[in-house]
Formats: structure tokens, sequence, C-alpha cells
């Protein structure tokens, strides 16, 4: 990690009039350091799935088999590329804007938020087309369906739910970060924010990299 | 001091906005942690009447005033509340909050914007509590544990309350993350990691418990909800599922909660001994490793609550041992606070008391609890009210006793105002006595066979049960004296010095109350906390 030069809290300058307000202080290492220690929560909200996962898989081999089949590997690879691809652009436009090259970065910026939405719409086709087959949780078909089937597609359907609400929280942290790099509050000299928001990313990028072998690949 | 300095205190100056709304908008970490302070104890209250009402049942045989299903309501509401909205939260964000940047030397937490927040998302999940006891088809019934599969299938309010869990989850995890970053990067200039006073290195330890488990129980209350919505079938065993799985996700964030509930608890009481006893703590290095260590090994002995649930004959084992680890640290605490009173000069002040309660208490739960971790003895008190005891004396004996000597002990130096210490006295002996005897006798009709949980019992259990509700009674009036003599003193109290008890830690150091920005200048530390002459 890179520390900015006016960063050090330890020098906090004496505040003249310390009865009016808190005075803002800028920690960006302490900002990094926090949104590390939040990625690390998050893993752990999906590490209670993988191990839920990992508990059926070994359980209900066979069906967990045979159920994966029924995934549409072509979008799975296709949105797997989608987020690789937006992963490089968040991280160019870091550079950019350390480059100094604001138009750039909102360029780059602009491209990874389309490219979550193509992920998403993807995702809408997927699970509309199961949704055509009656097949989602709650339905009666679910219900008749082995119970590794059953299981299977419950964890298909909470773990990419749940990993698509990121995309989605990941998608609003990006715009605002955006908004503040085109106001110039984000800018070549204070641009943590960027930074945490790119991590955030990467974040989303990395549980999908996970996600896509163990539902979509091992068949 | 004068009264000046409650004039220029961060009670009357705080931000732009006046009144009312410049605490509810405020980041300053005192008046959060004073907004904490309000809530937690207004539900302790909450859940304290509900406990009572449950052993004003309890006293006679028999169905007296609530139907078993009411009772079953009653008990899980009472747990809700004190567990995910008192003692979890609790010295954590009310001391850790008024007090930790104060002793690290420092102006405010790392994110003063994100702790604001997370009292907000605290309030959020108390509203959601306090919404799943009156919507749709009543309280939830499961008890505070939420076991499946009976908490897929009940048909009262458990989404409800399973979301407000999920919520203040959120709201401890972002206090945690906020005392990590500010400890590692806002200790004052040469407040090395080993010049830090204690309660900010429990409260570390607490933190790191809070940000690497919760996250587990955040996703299993999750997929409880989704079961429920959708039949999903994760821990239902009719449609493949397996209830024993979410007893193990749910343990592995619920014991290491049982240590973010103690290791503040003990950090308090480890300022308290050596101010009291003006001596410089023994083995400071101990007690602040011991508390990492508890946090660590605290992570892995969940098992021990399932012993009887079906486990393989290894895993039981390797979690014995375990918790027969973790009560290794806790026994080198109490040795060392014993150590530091040894050839002290103690002064006999009400948060000393308070101190001393604690560790007698917490000694007999710590005690009880190695039975309850052994194997063999296990099997006989498992589910039964020994359980009900143990548990009660570490939170509410360990605990609830650390947050009553917090109160006491940083009271003059929240208010500028000193309590009456010959009530305060008082009350302290008047709660220990009603605590031990409503508790006490839990242990023995425990071991005689009365199960937990249950609203009628058989005649022989009688005479225990009656006993331990009139200690509830007096436990009550201890707190009614407590409250009066406290509230009163917030207003009227006489005005005291900035440092009442000759602490040597920087809180004392500074205006009783703080100024906003704490410190006029950041000080420079140069020797260890508690370098009592």
């Amino acid at each position: 990690m890179r520390q900015q030069p006016k960063t050090s809290n330890q020098k906090l300058e004496t505040i003249m009039n310390h009865s009016i307000t808190h005075t803002e202080h800028r920690d960006d290492l302490g900002a990094k350091m926090g949104m590390w220690l939040f990625i690390f929560t998050e893993l752990l909200l999906f590490g209670g799935l993988f191990i839920v996962y990992a508990v059926y898989r070994s359980q209900y081999p066979d069906d967990f088999q045979i159920a994966a089949t029924q995934l549409n590997t072509f979008i799975g690879t296709l949105n797997t590329i989608i987020l690789l691809v937006s992963s490089m652009t968040v991280a160019m436009s870091i550079t950019a804007l350390q480059k100094g090259n604001k138009k750039l970065t909102i360029y780059l910026l602009g491209i990874t938020i389309l490219f979550a939405i193509i992920f998403l719409v993807n995702k809408y086709f997927e699970w509309g087309a199961k949704f055509h087959h009656h097949l989602y949780p709650g339905s009666e078909l679910m219900l008749t369906l082995k119970r590794g089937e059953l299981l299977f597609f419950s964890l298909y359907y909470f773990m990419t739910g749940l990993h698509a609400l990121h995309i989605v929280v990941g998608m609003v942290i990006l715009i605002v970060v955006l908004l503040k790099v085109k106001s110039g509050k984000i800018n070549n000299t204070d641009f943590v924010l960027l930074e945490n928001g790119g991590l955030y990313w990467h974040l989303v990028d990395l549980i999908w990299i996970f996600l896509f072998p163990l539902l979509y690949l091992i068949t | 001091m004068e009264y000046s300095a409650i004039e220029n205190s961060y009670f009357k100056i705080g931000n732009k906005h006046k009144g009312l709304l410049g605490w509810l908008t405020s980041t300053d970490h005192k008046r959060i942690g004073l907004m904490y302070m309000y809530a937690i104890i207004s539900f302790f209250f909450i859940g304290g009447i509900l406990g009572g009402v449950m052993r004003t049942e309890l006293a006679r045989p028999g169905q007296d005033f609530l139907s078993a299903q009411t009772y079953n309501a009653v008990f899980t509401v009472h747990g809700v509340i004190m567990i995910f909205l008192v003692v979890i939260p609790g010295l954590a964000a009310v001391f850790g909050n008024l007090f930790m940047p104060i002793m690290i030397g420092a102006r405010d937490v790392s994110f003063p914007k994100l702790n604001l927040f997370s009292f907000y998302i605290y309030m959020l999940g108390a509203v959601l509590a306090v919404i799943s006891l009156f919507i749709g088809k009543g309280a939830p019934d499961t008890g505070w544990t939420f076991y499946a599969p009976y908490s897929t299938q009940s048909g009262t309010n458990v989404i409800a309350a399973v979301l407000a869990a999920f919520v203040l989850g959120f709201s401890s995890i972002l206090t945690g993350l906020n005392f990590i970053v500010t400890i590692h990067r806002l200790r004052a200039p040469g407040m090395t990691w080993f010049k830090m006073p204690l309660f900010p290195w429990s409260l570390y330890a607490t933190a790191w418990i809070q940000l690497l488990a919760t996250p587990i129980v955040g996703i299993t209350l999750l997929m409880l909800v989704a079961e429920r919505l959708f039949k999903i079938g994760f821990f239902d065993p009719n449609l493949g599922g397996d209830p024993i799985l979410f007893q193990h996700l749910f343990w592995i964030y619920s014991h290491p909660a049982v240590y973010v509930m103690i290791l503040p608890a003990m950090g308090v009481i480890t300022e308290i001994i050596p101010t009291f006893a003006k001596r410089k703590v023994y083995g400071y290095k101990a007690i602040a490793l011991s508390s990492v260590a508890i946090a660590a090994v605290g992570y892995l002995v969940w098992g021990h609550h399932m012993y009887t649930a079906g486990m393989s004959g290894t895993a039981r084992w390797v979690f014995s041992f375990l918790t027969f680890i973790v009560a290794v640290p806790s026994a080198i605490k109490v040795f060392n606070w014993i150590s530091t009173m040894y050839k002290g000069s103690i002064s006999l002040e009400p948060p000393f008391y308070f101190a001393m309660a604690f560790i007698f208490n917490f000694m007999i739960g710590g005690l009880t609890g190695l039975i309850l971790g052994s194997l063999a003895t296990n099997i006989h008190v498992h589910d039964t009210s020994f359980v009900v005891a143990h548990f009660h004396y570490i939170v509410f004996g360990g605990m609830g006793f650390a947050f009553l000597a917090a109160l006491h002990y940083w009271f003059p130096k929240i208010y500028g105002r000193m309590y009456n210490h010959k009530m305060a006295n008082w009350s302290c002996v008047i709660i220990f006595i009603g605590f031990t005897t409503l508790y006490f006798p839990l242990f023995i009709i425990g071991l005689q066979g009365m199960p937990r949980r249950y609203f009628d019992y058989l005649p022989q259990f009688q005479t225990g049960h009656f006993i331990s509700t009139i200690g509830a009674f007096i436990l009550g009036l201890g707190f009614l004296l407590i409250f009066i003599n406290l509230v009163r003193s917030a207003k009227k109290g006489k005005i005291t010095t900035s440092n009442p008890w000759g602490g040597l830690t920087l809180e004392w150091q500074i205006p009783s109350p703080p100024t906003v920005e704490n410190f006029e200048e950041i000080p420079v530390i140069t020797e260890g906390p508690y370098e009592y002459k």
C-alpha cells in the first residue's frame, strides 16, 4: 500500500478553534485499511455459503452433478469475461487518474458501469429462462426434484442472487465515484475513494471467480 | 474544576445544529457513545421486565398468568433483546465509543460518519426487533437461538426477529471495523502497542471477533429467511437439509459473541483495579495478549454447545479440549487482577466494589463453564437451568456488573458530576445479593434435573424457583436505586474535579466532561499507562 504525502494523522494540525466542529482529517492508509477489513467480512459472508455448498455437495454428489448440467455455461462464461474485463477497466481508471487524465478516468468508469449493466442483463435472461421452465425457489416443480437437485438450485439462486445484489451495490458505488471525479472531489492528489471503489469491484469479481466453477463448470 | 467545564464540554457544544438535532446528527464519538448508552439502558429495562415476568410465572408450578405460548414468546424476546440489543453492543458501543479514542490520545475514531451510521443501523435493528412483537401472528417463540427446523416452521414472526439480528450484526461489524482502524492509525505519538491502556486492547481483540464472526451468522440468518420464504430446505430435514448444520453455523458466530460481551468487560475491570489499588497493573503484557488469545481460541470452541446434538467423538473431544484451553487466558486475567491488588493501597470506592463483585461472579461463571465444557458432565446438565445459571453468571454477573462498574467509574468523566457514594455502595450490595439469590438456586435445581425453557415444573423444584424469584425482585430494587442515584446526580450531582479517582490513563488528564475535540494538543506518550509511584 502506498501512503499519500499529506496523510500523517499523528501530526494533526493544531486546531485553532476547537469549539466549533470536528475538523475533517485525512488518512488514506486508514481508509484503505477499513476497506480491506470490510472486504474480509464480505468474503466471510460468502464463506458461510461455500461451507453449505461443500457440505451438500459431498452429501449429494450425483444430484449436484446432474443439476449443474442444467445451467447455461455459455452465459456463465460470457459473464466471467465481462467481469474480468470490467475489473481491468476500473484498475485502468485509477492509473488514468493518477496520471491526471480526468476525462479518460470518467470514460473508463463509465465502461465499467456499462459492463455491470450487461452482466445484470445476462443474468436476467439466464434467470428468466429458468423461471420460464418453472424452476425457481418455491415453485412446485422445485419441490418435486430430488433433494440434492433442490439444494443445488436453491444454492444457485441464493449465491448468484446475493452476488447480483453486490453487483448492484458496486454499481452504485462506482456511479458515486464517477460523479465525484467529475466534480473534482476525487482528483489526482486525493483518490482514495476511487481506489476503495475499485477494491470493492475487484471483490465482486473475485467472488464470481469462485461461483463460476462451483456452479457451472463442475459437471 | 468549576461549572465552566460543563459549559465548554461536548454536552453544550456540538455541531451546527442545536438541541436534539445536534445530538442526532453528531459524529462526535462521545455523543454517539451516550446515545448508545441511553438506548441500551432502555432496552435493558425492557428485557429485564420480561425476565421478571418469567420469574414471576415460575414462582409456583403450573400456569399462573402466562400461557405456555406466551411464556415461549417472552423468553425468546427477552433473549433477543438482551443478547442482540444490550450485551453484544454493550460495553464496546457505549464505553468504547466514549473513551477508547480518548484513552489512545485521539480526537475521534477513524471514521466518525460511519460511527454515526452504525448507530442508526443499530436503531433500525432495534425497531425491527420491536416490530416483531406486534405484527402478524405474534412474537417469535423459537428461543433466541432460532434453531431449525422449528424456526423454519413456527407461524410466529421469526423473519422480523431474524432480520433484526442480521441488521444489528451489520452495526456490530462496522463498529468493530472502525475500532480496529482507529487503534491502528490514531494512537498518540509515542503510544506503542504495549503502552496502550488495556481497555483499548480488549476492544481491539473484541473488534476482530465482531469482524470475523458476525458475517457467518449474517449469512446463516439470511438462509433461514430464504428457507422460510421459499421452502428451500437448507436446514429442514424434510427437504433434505440438515438442522445440525444450522447449529454449527449459528454457534460459529454466537459462541465468539460471548467473548464480544465479556472481553470489554475484562478490559474495564483491568482499568479499575490499578486505579483504585494505586498500583501498576501486574503482568501488563500477559493481560493484553490474553485478550487476543481468548479471541483467537474462542473462535474455535463453538461445538461445545452441541455435544448432545450429534457430532463425531473426535469432534467432541477436540471442542472440549479447546474449551479448556480458552479457560487459561481467562484465568491469567483473574490472577493478574488479584496480584495487582497485592500490597496496593486500595481505596474502597463504588467502582471498586462493582469490580470485586465482577471477579467473584466471573469465577463462578467460569468454573461452572468448565463443568459444561467437559463431555461427561455436560450430558448430565445439558439444557438444564444449570446452563441458564452459568450463562447469566458470565453475561450478567460478568458483563452486567462490569457495565455498572464502568458506569460508576467513568460517570464523573461523562457528566462532570459525582453521584452519592453511600447510595452507590448500598445499591452494589443489594444488586449482588439479588443476583446471587436469583441465579445460584438455578445451579442447584439444574443439577437436580430442572430443564431450561420450561414454564411448568415438578413440585420438587419449587423451593429453588421460589427463592430465585425473590432474588429477581431484590435485583430490581437494586437497579431502581442505581437508576435514581445516577439520574439525579447527572443533573444535580456535586461538580467534580477532572480526576476524582487519581487515574493515570489519558481520559483523566482532560477536563470533566471532555471538550469537543478531547485534547487541545495531542499528547506525546513516554511511559506505560499504569506507572503509579
